[in-house]
């Protein structure tokens, strides 16, 4: 199973395994992650499963869609190039080993 | 800040929020989370969406039972309230007493049954027990009949028409989603529908549920092997009303969400709380309000702060390929105005009082952001600017 992991603002780390197809979100919550919120259950409807793709994985996470660059400008956090929600990205087994970093807050 | 024990009843997505909003916030008192249905709390809004499809049940757990060891709620799950008794500060379980020195009401609402005959026959959506029957019922091609064209029947319908079921679909008003949504809305829905192949009756109520399908108030007959009532909910009010507390659609509560009990708050679809644009007292059925609500009453305890509550409202619904969205609250009669794009704006007194959209996310944010501001930007500013809401 792909492998993910996740740095807080405070530098704590948590690496799960994901189920194949699930989302960075879906995997977070079911791991107690406490940084990703997912108020609307991934249905686009919020930003608050903001997250940083890191810089050595931006290529391999693929791009925002259209909708989720618009919920994005609702993040409490500041939006960056490698901002993504991530109730948005599949874990895939090329994505094993993903690192992504979370914001302060996401409400 | 108090330490004494919080007590939440109710443990939907609101009443989960408000034990995880109190940690979050610093909260160190005990917290005991009530729940009459089993398991974990979970999420609702995809009972009738994406849970019909895929079965997926775990996908719909708000956290794993670790993150309440972890932030130490004490989860009571079946388990069920039968009164309080606000002067001696007790939640009542069976023989069982409970002390609180904050008690949260996060009741819910109930699906409200009609008292037709028959009514008995016809199956609900609110728990998950009733999705997993319903979904198990979608096995074989069936015969369905839906009451109610609002949300919830009308995303059962989409889904059970794009599964190949032949689906009818009866609503007591002239038009879907009356409450909620524009008439040009309404329209666009019901075109949606009608293509999918669903036969819509409109304005005409159902009189009885029969064994092989519903009666309608025009002496129509629809034939169905299942009938889903989806008829609307009505708050659960009964353990705030018996406790004396008052109730008007609704557990009264004030800006703060606290009711007349300093001791006793109530959130989300339960509480009747005044809206900060309209000033009208309003009662919410959505996931916004549950967990705004839920963070705002949080702060209070722990902060003791008592700024009036003021949260956007939003909503939404997908229905097939469509995924509606609703930024502010519109009252029955407010304008509206369509436009090319596909949205409507809602006006009340010459100023917006709430966006519709269709698969436009970035008008619908926009929407939310205008919304937020002090005063809403009137019809005739909005007008000069052909109605885009970015410059207003």
């Amino acid at each position: 199973m792909p492998k993910v992991t996740y740095i807080e603002h405070d530098g704590t780390e948590t690496t799960l395994e994901a189920a194949t197809g699930d989302s960075v979100m879906e995997t977070a919550i079911a791991g107690g992650v406490d940084r990703i919120v997912a108020e609307c259950g991934g249905s686009m409807m919020c930003a608050t499963c903001h997250c940083y793709v890191d810089d050595a994985w931006i290529e391999r996470t693929g791009t925002r869609s259209e909708g989720e660059d618009d919920m994005l400008a609702s993040a409490v956090c500041e939006v960056k190039p490698t901002s993504r929600l991530s109730c948005q990205i599949a874990m895939t087994p090329e994505l094993d080993g993903l690192v992504v970093h979370l914001p302060e807050e996401q409400v | 800040m108090s330490k004494g024990a919080v007590v939440i009843v109710g443990a939907g997505q609101g009443g989960f929020q408000a034990a995880l909003s109190l940690r979050q916030e610093g909260y160190e008192g005990p917290i005991t989370l009530i729940g009459a249905e089993p398991g974990l709390p979970y999420q609702r809004p995809p009972l009738s969406k994406t849970y019909l499809k895929n079965g997926e049940a775990e996908k719909l757990i708000l956290r794993p039972r670790k993150v309440f060891d972890a932030k130490d709620i004490t989860l009571r799950s079946g388990a069920r309230v039968e009164g309080l008794d606000r002067a001696a500060r007790q939640v009542v379980i069976g023989h069982e007493r409970l002390d609180y020195e904050i008690l949260i009401l996060a009741t819910g609402t109930r699906n409200l049954r009609p008292p037709l005959p028959g009514v008995e026959r016809a199956l609900d959506l609110r728990t998950l027990e009733d999705a997993a029957t319903l979904r198990a019922a979608l096995d074989q091609p069936r015969r369905i009949a839906v009451i109610g064209g609002g949300f919830i029947g009308l995303e059962f319908a989409a889904v059970a028409a794009s599964l190949g079921h032949r689906v009818s679909l009866a609503e007591a008003a002239p038009r879907l989603m009356a409450r909620a949504v524009s008439p040009e809305m309404s329209e666009r829905f019901r075109a949606l529908h009608e293509s999918l192949g669903t036969a819509l009756y409109l304005g005409n109520g159902v009189t009885e549920v029969m064994d092989q399908g519903i009666g309608l108030a025009d002496g129509t007959r629809l034939d169905a092997d299942l009938v889903l009532l989806a008829a609307g909910v009505c708050p659960n009010v009964d353990l705030a009303a018996a406790a004396g507390l008052e109730v008007d659609n609704g557990i009264v509560v004030d800006a703060t969400l606290r009711t007349a009990d300093p001791h006793v708050f109530a959130l989300g679809d339960c509480a009747a709380f005044p809206e900060a644009r309209s000033g009208a007292r309003v009662r919410l059925e959505s996931v916004q309000a549950a967990t705004d609500h839920a963070r705002a009453i949080a702060k209070t305890i722990v902060h003791g702060t008592t700024d009036p509550y003021a949260a956007v409202p939003w909503f939404w619904s997908d229905q097939h390929d469509c995924k509606l969205q609703i930024a502010g609250l519109a009252l029955p009669g407010d304008e509206s105005v369509l436009l090319d794009s596909g949205a409507v704006l809602r006006f009340r007194d010459g100023r917006l009082s709430a966006v519709e959209t269709v698969n436009d996310a970035k008008t619908h944010m926009k929407g939310r952001r205008v919304l937020a501001q002090d005063a809403a930007p009137t019809r005739d500013s909005l007008l000069k600017r052909n109605y885009d809401l970015t410059a207003a």
